[in-house]
């Protein structure tokens, strides 16, 4: 039997993504890691409601790790486009007040809702989540905002809270390459939520340069392995970085 | 009074520079931290750690040569060096948390006599960014803050009690600002050092906490 | 009645593998589950899973072949499979737990009425190695037991309530012996399959929990 993840298209991997659905998508700001084509298809399929869990709510608003100082298609195109209720994020809004995110714009109109969560606790709730462990103790934000609420515990001396896991119906994710098994290799600074959120969705969907066979990869450098992946997409452009300007027209 | 000459951003940086030790991981955030990098002393060996998943950072990448996939956490474009490594952001944060950070420096909108430390929000703003601000301020082994002073307005952002949302609660070891070197102790917030200048009366009027002022406190020396 | 003959390891392990489908990540734990690795394709169309962090194995290596780096839970030499790949511990019962295994293959001391599994300690001995078994009960979607029918004394070995401590409780869904093939249902034991030659009556016998026969019992084939 010949087993093979990838799929035709963009558009055919995300065709069962619905109303409702919590997807997970990374890029830790800028385009690296950032599975574009995914959003791309996502925003043509016009599914809504959706609850995005991310580092940001999609800084389109900024030039953020974009050569040229343009600004790149991310999530953001969805926020926009008004299908995204909810944004599980540590980096909602540009650094600059003056620069708001569509995020932002449409928080203050209270028409999409915010779960604020320091990065170092997201990761590790998506991880957990992926890992089958419910939740965990951290010392992050005790004292803050972030632990009212929540339980909190003194262990080994020093306040911790508890923080559950984080799970999706679907992640879509950015690696460089694949095999047909969806073994994924990384590149660069771009590894960030990646490969955690491979671990924690229902319907994992890679988007990727190159696919190769099995064995091309080397498997001492595989860090996600394919037992996670369900879905392998290939890039039509895969050096491209799109631009919301080039987005909007493709 | 207020006219006197205040210390440079590159100044602060260079200050908080000199406490980096030979070999220490540290972590630098976005503001006048970013520019310290530019002074670790001659002979010293300082091994930077981002967010966005690399160790060893180097220099930026030229112009022309920059690649997404090679970022620090304030976006920047990276240089390719030797020794540096990739990891994902849930071992990112493992390491800040786990304790393997000696040093992080960070901007701040405020820090309070007991070392609470608060730089994500503007409450003006209702909205802010976390980032990785929190886990730092819990997991790295030293936090030293550098920050200008006072506002845009001349209010002091060294406070009794942080007004603003806070990132961590006595968290803040060191403070560097455009006036003075501040060392939180048990016993409040002492003057270690002001700038060329200034006298301890000055600072401290320029301040809203209560500062422990010794007997001889020193310009800061570069 | 007991002298009559039982089915072989061999076709206990050849068994349960048809249970086995492709698309499947499987754990196979120590001693008679690891027999089942020999009657499966290796094809790469199912996907072995080790603890010690080995993704994608294949059969035994020639002799000779041997890698030190290259082995089983069980520590046998095996083979990588194209595609195969390595993880860490964490990351291997992250897997476990995180319920990206979907068959474990399980020895067992007792397995009760309830799915309930006994298979790390054996009174009087006061010592016994769970291992990773604890982690396969309650993180893999369906453990399969294979095991002898009744201990070297004649005792069953499927019973109403385990009296060795537990590995798991509610966590096996079939148990293969060298009797027959066992479903547990809501109800308890179900004899799917029954060695050739034997009767239910005479398993019953040999069983302490109550047993259910299916309207159509078919003999174990090899």
């Amino acid at each position: 039997m010949t087993v093979s993840k990838v799929w035709p298209s963009a558009r055919e991997a995300v065709a069962d993504v619905f109303d409702g659905a919590v997807i997970m998508m990374d890029g830790f700001g800028g385009p690296g890691g950032m599975a574009q084509e995914l959003i791309l298809a996502l925003r043509e399929r016009g599914v809504r409601d959706l609850t995005i869990i991310s580092n940001t709510a999609g800084l389109d608003s900024v030039s953020f790790g974009t050569p040229g100082g343009s600004l790149p298609v991310n999530h953001g195109i969805l926020v926009a486009n008004g299908q995204v209720r909810k944004v599980i994020a540590s980096f909602p809004v540009s650094a600059s007040p003056s620069r708001p995110t569509s995020f932002e714009l449409l928080y203050r109109e209270g028409k999409v809702e915010l779960e604020l969560v320091p990065q170092g606790t997201l990761a590790e709730r998506i991880r957990a989540g992926g890992a089958g462990v419910a939740a965990f103790y951290t010392p992050t934000g005790a004292g803050t905002l972030v632990a009212e609420g929540k339980e909190v515990r003194v262990l080994d001396g020093r306040e911790h809270v508890l923080e559950t896991a984080l799970k999706a119906d679907f992640a879509c994710i950015r690696a460089w390459k694949a095999d047909r098994l969806g073994n994924l290799v990384y590149r660069g600074s771009s590894r960030n939520f990646n490969v955690p959120m491979a671990t924690a969705a229902r319907v994992v969907i890679a988007e990727v340069d190159e696919v190769v066979e099995p064995g091309e990869l080397d498997p001492e450098v595989i860090l996600t392995p394919g037992l996670y992946v369900k879905r392998v997409v290939v890039r039509r452009h895969p050096g491209k970085i799109y631009t919301r300007e080039q987005g909007a027209a493709s | 009074m207020t006219t006197k000459p205040r210390l440079e951003r590159e100044v602060i940086a260079m200050r908080v520079a000199r406490e980096l030790p030979d070999g220490a991981y540290v972590n630098l955030g976005i503001g006048i931290p970013t520019l310290v990098s530019n002074y670790v002393p001659e002979g010293r060996v300082v091994i930077y750690h981002s967010e966005s998943g690399v160790l060893n950072c180097g220099p930026l990448a030229e112009e022309g040569e920059e690649d997404i996939d090679l970022i620090n956490a304030g976006g920047q474009f990276l240089k390719k060096a030797p020794g540096m490594s990739f990891f994902h952001s849930a071992d990112a944060f493992g390491m800040i948390r786990g304790g393997h950070i000696d040093v992080a420096v960070l901007g701040a909108l405020q820090v309070s006599e007991q070392g609470d430390l608060a730089n994500w929000m503007l409450p003006s703003r209702g909205i802010g960014n976390i980032g990785g601000a929190m886990d730092l301020a819990a997991g790295a082994k030293r936090i030293i803050v550098a920050m200008e002073h006072t506002d845009r307005d001349g209010k002091s952002k060294v406070v009794r009690r942080c007004t603003y949302p806070l990132t961590g609660r006595r968290c803040v070891d060191l403070v560097v600002t455009d006036l003075a070197v501040l060392k939180v102790t048990p016993a409040g917030l002492e003057l270690r050092e002001v700038a060329p200048g200034w006298t301890p009366a000055e600072v401290q009027a320029q301040t809203e906490a209560t500062l422990v002022i010794p007997r001889d406190v020193p310009e800061i020396a570069l | 009645m007991s002298e009559k003959e039982r089915l072989s390891r061999e076709l206990m392990a050849l068994r349960l593998a048809r249970e086995l489908k492709p698309g499947m990540v499987v754990n196979l734990g120590i001693g008679m589950p690891t027999l089942v690795s020999d009657y499966i394709p290796h094809d790469g169309s199912l996907v072995l899973h080790s603890e010690n962090g080995v993704i994608g194995f294949g059969p035994t290596p020639r002799e000779g072949e041997e890698d030190p780096n290259l082995v089983n839970a069980g520590g046998g030499f095996i083979t990588l499979l194209p595609g195969g790949a390595f993880v860490s511990h964490a990351d291997a019962f992250a897997m476990i737990r995180g319920g990206h295994v979907d068959v474990a293959v399980l020895g067992g001391l007792q397995v009760s009425e309830q799915g309930d599994l006994a298979n790390w300690l054996v009174p009087p001995r006061a010592l016994g190695s769970p291992g990773g078994a604890v982690d396969l009960c309650v993180g893999a979607k369906q453990v399969f037991v294979v095991m002898e029918h009744t201990t070297r004394d004649g005792k069953p070995r499927l019973v109403s309530r385990c009296t060795y401590s537990l590995t798991g409780a509610r966590c096996v869904s079939l148990v293969m012996t060298d009797l027959g093939l066992f479903q547990v249902t809501p109800q308890g034991f179900l004899l799917r399959e029954i060695a050739p030659g034997w009767t239910a009556a005479e398993v019953r016998s040999l069983t302490e929990a109550p047993l259910a026969v299916g309207p159509e019992l078919v003999e174990v084939r090899a």
